[in-house]
């Protein structure tokens, strides 16, 4: 989920209103002010009390033992098992998934932005398809793999699939925060490249662009990391498969963490959901790091301006 | 999500150009297009990704039972292709889950907007957020492995909530969407001009007037985006609800307690399961699929209007 | 330099770079020499009941010969076949007979095929280890509860000597095999069974839930059952001639009837010509014994031992 360039917004500080309200019905107003904080106090309470369960659920687990070996499904093998495959398979399918949406993603927010004129018909359409595309269900692109990338185009059930069907999901996301890096840039340098003569592409690639690339990395990274946490469309590509081996080639089979995890449930022992919380932090430490990158350097970007 | 500076000026880079041929320029153009077209090609591949299959299923079953059936049996030998049960149980976990995201969220956006102080934004913000990049199958399992055992502990009565219920599934998709519905309340809080608040705390209001008289009122398309953006979050989720909601769809049911499969639970577990293609039950996912489409299509589609309509009024 | 460019530039370099290395590294299809190292991929799709036996043989083999890729699907027995059939994959998993509909299907498309017994099984019928009233039903008894239309609802409707407690129903969604299985020797039909009971592929939905209900009822493969034995109860089936309690001796003897049953998987003659997928189905025949036990399964008769090494030598030779 990105969160909109919230640059400055009205500052009134809470002075005022306490000001004005001395001694007069502070009460109500002290209950409405806890009543929002407990809003907020709630919400922390649960992702911390989240992280800190899952870490003690996988504290056994979480040793190198889970990245150097393979699941898993004898009992007797069960103290020894890992996730290698599941996680040489997301980091396959993020570098694909990366190689893929990127360029296009940030190629048409470029058009969208720089090129099209917004008066023309297939160009506000376009806007709007994009924006359409971001609400649509996970679990829809994953039909829309099935039926078109894994049958109709026959690539099967491979990396290869997973990666274009995971970038059609996240290229919405990667348009929109492009598109308001690139707005962010002021006018005026646009203006002072034309007034020297420059091509509109020149302007584009040489002022524009890198200008916006905080903004840009930002929006790609939380574009991959919700791309990585996702185990929906994967389900229906027929990725819930035993798999002891890494993908060697686009068109390997693979897993990956989040099918993984999602296998390991339906196992009844006590071990197996050990397990899954390690690889859940596992997970976690990957998305929570892409997304910390990504927040850093949006507050970096905001206070330059 | 929506930006809130002006665009760039496509007329501007032409003039100078003009006489001047440029084919790279051209070419660059061309690429461009080419890479807008996917999205278009997206969505054309998905109509006709579940359009195909759903027809096939509709020359079998009629439209009116299929809307109006309180049996969805496609696998059992009796088949049944009645979706309401389906579409109840999205709606009972959905509205479980509205009734967390919407208080929680909403205060949290009022706090961050209204009261809090820079210092403690930069804390908040991320927190919030941090919450929205958890994957989903994580909820999934911390609702079926930390919170259902709680509820069963704690619930009174008699019938305790089965392993798999709508009530655990529904609350872990509250808290899921609770960054989306505090994001976008938020961003149209903060949309609303300095103006208006200045005018009532100049009339002598307290802030929690200003909060709730004025601002929210004015925010109030946005807000309702928000709300509605969450309720397509809701319905379309799916690792959740296979995980923790059930795949009982034999009748409609209503009591959160038990095991239910909404729409995407089916889709998901069917798919992972592999009916023959062709088959009516294969056909069936695809009819779900696009019932799930049309609805999630829509309210999204409000969704934006609500956000222009409030950006327009103050910008 | 232009920053953009320049990290554009590593970015596209980075993925071609990427793309290139697994290009090059990319499986080819098998490597000859028997008894050197293979490579090359096995598929391998069908029963979730059969599965964890072929995951063991996957697990096992692998420290044998590690450059080959074995997956193992769990897309159930049906869709096993389906797949099977159309020749995507090599052997498929599947806790019922093939079916002349599915067979017709695979001659159709020119797949000939063996069918090898691997293992036993005892459907079992399982209960809260709670439940003190339950001991054994008979095969009329589990009709009434689970046939199509059912009204069965309390406890005492299938006993009057049980309690007045509603009956908390699990068992396989209806894509298993078991499913099939159970309900063709109980019900007299496959697939025809009552609708309103919990239904899942994911056995530890079946486990928790008849575990986590006084009053729970549910059917599965006698695997499922061992591994969490401390929570169920394994109910006496009677067919006519006693109560019978599911166990290794019971189905081996053959008294364990009508719920006793054979595991099986069937490997193409198109599977088989290629030399990964040859030596692992030897490997898998060859430790049977060791796969069966690796996996908690009941393992083979003596004379289904013979039949078996019999029948895979057929195959290799045609």
């Amino acid at each position: 989920m990105i969160s909109s360039t919230l640059t400055d917004r009205p500052s009134i500080t809470t002075d005022t209103g306490a000001a004005l309200t001395r001694g007069r019905r502070r009460g109500g107003e002290i209950l409405f002010r806890t009543a929002l904080q407990l809003c907020l106090l709630i919400v922390s309470t649960v992702l911390v009390a989240l992280l800190a369960w899952v870490l003690t659920k996988g504290w056994n687990r979480l040793d190198a033992r889970l990245w150097e070996n393979m699941p898993s499904s004898l009992v007797s093998r069960l103290d020894t098992a890992g996730v290698q495959s599941a996680l040489i398979g997301t980091l396959w399918i993020i570098s694909l998934t990366a190689a893929i949406c990127l360029p296009i993603g940030i190629l048409s927010a470029i058009y969208l932005e720089e090129y099209a004129d917004n008066n023309r018909w297939h160009n506000r359409m376009l806007e709007l398809n994009i924006q359409n595309l971001a609400g649509v269900p996970s679990i829809i692109f994953g039909i829309l793999g099935l039926g078109i990338v894994a049958r109709v185009l026959g690539l099967g059930f491979s990396v290869i699939t997973a990666a274009i069907v995971l970038s059609l999901l996240v290229l919405p996301v990667v348009i929109i925060a492009t598109r308001e890096a690139l707005r962010a840039v002021p006018q005026s340098t646009r203006h002072a490249s034309y007034a020297l003569g420059a091509t509109k592409w020149q302007t584009v690639s040489r002022q524009v662009l890198p200008a916006a690339v905080p903004g840009i990395a930002t929006g790609a990274i939380l574009a991959l990391s919700r791309a990585i946490g996702e185990a929906a469309p994967l389900l229906v590509l027929g990725a819930v498969t035993f798999i002891t081996f890494n993908p060697q080639g686009l068109d390997d089979k693979y897993t990956a963490l989040p099918i993984q995890i999602y296998t390991f449930i339906t196992r009844p022992q006590e071990e197996y959901s050990e397990l899954a919380a390690a690889a859940i932090v596992l997970l976690l430490g990957i998305v929570l790091l892409m997304n910390s990158i990504a927040i850093f350097l949006r507050n970096r970007f905001e206070k330059r301006r | 999500m929506v930006a809130s500076t002006k665009r760039a000026d496509p007329a501007a880079g032409k003039s100078l150009r003009r006489g001047r041929r440029r084919p790279l320029d051209a070419s660059v153009k061309v690429i461009l297009v080419l890479a807008a077209l996917v999205s278009i090609v997206t969505t054309v591949g998905i109509i006709i990704a579940l359009g195909g299959p759903t027809v096939g299923f509709f020359r079998q079953v009629s439209i009116a039972d299929f809307f109006t059936g309180t049996s969805w049996t496609p696998t059992f030998a009796q088949k049944a292709y009645g979706v309401l049960p389906l579409v109840a149980a999205t709606l009972v976990a959905t509205g479980i889950a509205l009734l967390i995201a919407v208080p929680l969220g909403l205060g949290s956006a009022i706090y961050l907007a209204e009261y809090a102080a820079p210092r403690s934004r930069k804390v908040l913000k991320p927190i919030i957020e941090m919450l929205a990049g958890v994957p989903t199958v994580v909820y999934g399992f911390v609702a079926l492995f930390a919170l259902n055992p709680i509820l069963q502990d704690f619930w009174p009565g008699e019938q305790k909530p089965a392993f798999q219920n709508l009530l655990v599934a529904g609350i872990a998709m509250g808290v899921m969407i609770v960054p989306t519905v505090a994001s976008v309340s938020e961003d149209a809080m903060s949309a609303v001009p300095r103006g208006l608040r200045e005018g009532a705390y100049a009339l002598a209001s307290s802030k929690m007037q200003v909060s709730t008289r004025v601002v929210v009122p004015a925010a109030i398309s946005g807000i309702v985006a928000a709300v509605v953006l969450g309720i397509s979050r809701a319905i379309g989720e799916t690792m959740i609800v296979t995980m923790a909601g059930g795949l009982v769809s034999d009748s409609i049911k209503f009591n959160p307690i038990e095991s239910a499969a909404t729409m995407t639970a089916f889709i998901a577990n069917i798919s992972s399961g592999d009916i023959p293609v062709g088959s009516l039950e294969y056909d069936s996912v695809f009819a779900v699929g696009s019932l799930l489409f049309v609805m999630t299509f829509a309210l999204n589609a409000l969704s934006i209007r609500m956000v222009r309509r409030f950006r327009e009024v103050y910008e | 330099m232009n920053r953009y460019l320049l990290s554009r530039r590593v970015l596209v370099g980075t993925a071609v770079a990427a793309l290139a290395l697994a290009g090059c590294s990319s499986n080819a299809d098998s490597d000859t020499g028997a008894g050197e190292a293979l490579s090359g991929d096995v598929s391998v799709d069908g029963s979730s009941t059969v599965a964890p036996l072929s995951e063991a043989a996957a697990t096992l083999y692998k420290e044998d010969q590690a450059r080959v890729n074995v997956s193992v699907g769990t897309s159930g027995t049906g869709g096993g076949f389906e797949k099977f059939c159309k020749g995507e994959i090599d052997i498929s998993d599947a806790s019922r007979p093939i079916k002349d509909e599915e067979k017709a299907a695979c001659e159709a498309a020119g797949v000939t095929f063996v069918e090898l017994v691997v293992a036993n099984d005892a459907l079992t019928v399982v209960a809260n280890k709670e439940n003190s009233f339950l001991d054994c039903l008979t095969t009329d008894q589990l009709k009434k509860i689970w046939e199509p239309n059912s009204k069965v609802k309390n406890w005492n409707e299938v006993d009057p000597s049980f309690p007045a407690q509603p009956i908390a129903l699990f068992g396989p969604g209806t894509d298993s095999g078991t499913f099939d299985y159970f309900t063709d020797e109980i019900n007299g039909e496959e697939g025809a069974s009552r609708t309103d009971y919990t239904a899942s592929e994911n056995d530890n939905v079946l486990v928790q839930g008849i575990s986590g209900s006084k009053n729970g009822l549910g059917y599965f493969g006698y695997t499922y059952y061992e591994e969490n034995a401390s929570k169920l109860k394994a109910v006496k089936i009677d067919s006519g001639s006693g109560c019978v309690e599911p166990s290794k001796d019971n189905v081996l003897n053959g008294t364990y009837k009508p719920l006793g049953r054979s595991l099986f998987i069937y490997v193409s003659s198109a599977g088989v010509t290629k030399p990964q997928v040859s030596d692992f189905v030897t490997f898998y025949l060859e430790n049977i014994d060791d796969i069966v036990e690796a996996a908690a399964y009941i393992p083979l008769s003596d004379e289904q031992k013979t039949k078996l090494k019999s029948d895979f030598e057929t195959l290799k030779s045609s």
